[in-house]
């Protein structure tokens, strides 16, 4: 049981470290986008972010992805990074 | 392999026959005739007729030599004629010279080749064959024990794994013809390419023998396509993971049980083919408790959860022909599944009391006032399938029958009927509601011989929204 070698069973990945984008200081100017995950109710925590959000001036822009079982499709990820400054993802049940 | 042409001998000094053909072979060298003797044991043997060594085994092994003493006719580097054993008139033919070993008997079988001793074709494999893998060597320290050191690195569900050495790898994939480096699937959630050769590592940890190997394979592809979502069905807060059930003549070529107890323990290969896909799925697709799969309670067929399908037994046809594959095909179909609720009758004699019976118990699924949430895969019992054979019942007439009992009044499913909160939703008051959507309910049999009981396994969240079950037909 010594100096045994083995074969290592795992994907052997490294993850790939990504930076995060900084927190913006303030929302003034920017464009938030709203991911709904699709779960019931998220769309009633959303709705009332939206309003607290158009309320002080903030553009808002709506997503959603097609099931919460699955990760969002890569073009809807796409498309939010596009258009946005700042995602909130929210589910509500 | 380079072998010299002319005759080469495989010979072991702890072989009699090799001792008595010793006079054959000084007759052979003295004849001029290109010769190599090749000793598998004692590097000294046959003395005096400048044996080559072959103690590692490497000629033995690659020119597949299974019997001492044999001879081999070798012209232009390709072996012409492969003789094992004595028979002094074969070696006259062979090798052109006559008069090989007076006195000796006309005929004596060899023993066997060093190469074939316990244990040593997997040693051999991994000498001379161990470069063809390309997974990690990972060595371990001279004060290591082997099984905390493989929990450790967190290859383990929790139970304890069989080491992955090249030995055992290498044998795991002689039970497939597909390429070890070709790729299975991109497994979640970290999408990670999977060759054969890794799911054979994985294979090897969860205790499978060589002949599972493709069940597994076909597994890991299934489970991995889109329609069955095995990122989500790893990432649910609900109690669910892959069922694997399995049909066809690889059922009884590999042992697998399809009878009593088929769903618990006891049967390797029922067990390690669940296991090693579980094992897949978090080593290379890197799922684990805590970190992508929220399970709230899990469930213990996390660790496995396969079974076999009784087909002779059974009334009707197999799941997967059901699904769509010709008869005697092997298949898995993997259904997105969470524990096992077994439910008795004893005393329908009738196909209609207990399809009744089954409606009854199949309407709690999920939670009995939710539908079309959830699919469910019924396991009926030899006993009960026997009411259903003795009136004529086919599969398709019990669904129907399922069909129509399973759909109840709107009314008494919406939030806050029976006063229960949960529920549909209110809009829905007016309909009439079916439990599972179309295709939601999979019908197999399975079970020992005594127990009017089946089983239900409840599924996940169903169809494009979260897993479509998936059937698939397994390649050797």
């Amino acid at each position: 049981m010594s100096g045994m070698v083995l074969l290592d069973p795992t994907g052997e990945r490294r993850p790939a470290a990504r930076e995060r984008v900084a927190r913006p200081d303030s929302l003034e100017g920017l464009t938030v986008g709203l991911l709904d995950i699709s779960k019931p109710r998220g769309d009633v925590f959303l709705d009332r972010l939206e309003e607290l959000l158009a309320g002080r001036g903030v553009e808002v822009l709506r997503y959603r992805k097609p099931t919460f079982t699955k990760p969002a499709p890569a073009d809807l990820r796409r498309e939010i990074a596009a258009h946005c400054h700042a995602v909130v993802e929210a589910l509500a049940d | 392999m380079d072998l010299p042409d002319g005759c080469v001998v495989f010979v072991k000094a702890s072989c009699p026959t090799c001792q008595t053909v010793v006079p054959a072979l000084a007759r052979l060298r003295d004849s001029g005739a290109p010769l190599a003797i090749v000793t598998q044991d004692d590097p000294a043997f046959p003395p005096g007729l400048a044996p080559v060594d072959d103690t590692e085994l490497r000629l033995s092994y690659e020119a597949g030599v299974e019997i001492v003493p044999t001879l081999l006719r070798v012209r232009d580097g390709r072996v012409e004629e492969t003789l094992q054993g004595w028979r002094r008139a074969d070696w006259e033919r062979a090798t052109g010279v006559a008069g090989l070993g007076d006195g000796l008997p006309e005929h004596r079988p060899g023993c066997g080749s060093r190469t074939l001793d316990p244990g040593m074709p997997e040693r051999l494999a991994a000498r001379y064959r161990g470069d063809t893998l390309r997974s990690r060597p990972v060595e371990l320290g001279e004060l290591e024990d082997v099984f905390e050191a493989m929990e450790d690195r967190g290859w383990t569900d929790g139970l304890p794994v069989v080491p992955p050495t090249r030995e055992r790898v290498l044998r795991m994939l002689e039970g497939t013809r597909r390429d070890p480096h070709e790729v299975v699937a991109v497994v979640p959630p970290d999408l990670v390419e999977c060759s054969v050769e890794k799911v054979a590592v994985n294979a090897v940890l969860a205790g499978c023998r060589p002949e599972y190997l493709p069940v597994v394979l076909t597994a890991v592809e299934a489970a991995c396509t889109a329609e069955f979502n095995m990122h989500g069905l790893l990432a649910t807060t609900w109690a669910s993971g892959p069922v694997v059930v399995v049909n066809g003549p690889v059922v009884e070529r590999i042992g697998m049980n399809s009878g009593g107890n088929a769903l618990g323990q006891g049967s390797r290969a029922n067990a390690t083919i669940g296991r090693a896909l579980q094992l897949v799925v978090r080593n290379v697709g890197g799922g684990r408790p805590g970190g992508v799969d929220r399970a709230t309670h899990g469930n213990p067929g996390k660790f496995t959860f396969c079974f076999a399908e009784d087909e002779r037994g059974s009334p009707w046809e197999p799941l997967a022909v059901e699904r769509g594959l010709p008869a005697e095909t092997s298949a898995v179909t993997l259904f997105a599944g969470s524990g096992v609720q077994p439910f008795a009758d004893q005393l329908s004699r009738t196909p209609e009391s207990l399809a009744r019976s089954f409606a009854a118990c199949l309407s709690g699924v999920g939670h009995p006032k939710l539908t079309l949430a959830w699919d469910a895969l019924l396991v009926v019992s030899p006993e009960h399938a026997r009411v259903f054979r003795e009136a004529g019942w086919s599969k398709a007439r019990l669904r129907e029958e399922l069909d129509g009992l399973l759909r109840r009044p709107g009314a008494e499913l919406v939030r806050g009927a029976g006063g229960i909160a949960e529920g549909m939703p209110g809009a829905l008051a007016g309909a009439q509601l079916p439990k599972f959507r179309p295709g939601g309910l999979l019908i197999a049999h399975a079970g020992g011989t005594a127990g009017l009981f089946s089983a239900i396994i409840g599924g996940w969240v169903s169809g494009a929204t979260g897993s479509e079950p998936v059937t698939r037909e397994i390649r050797e």
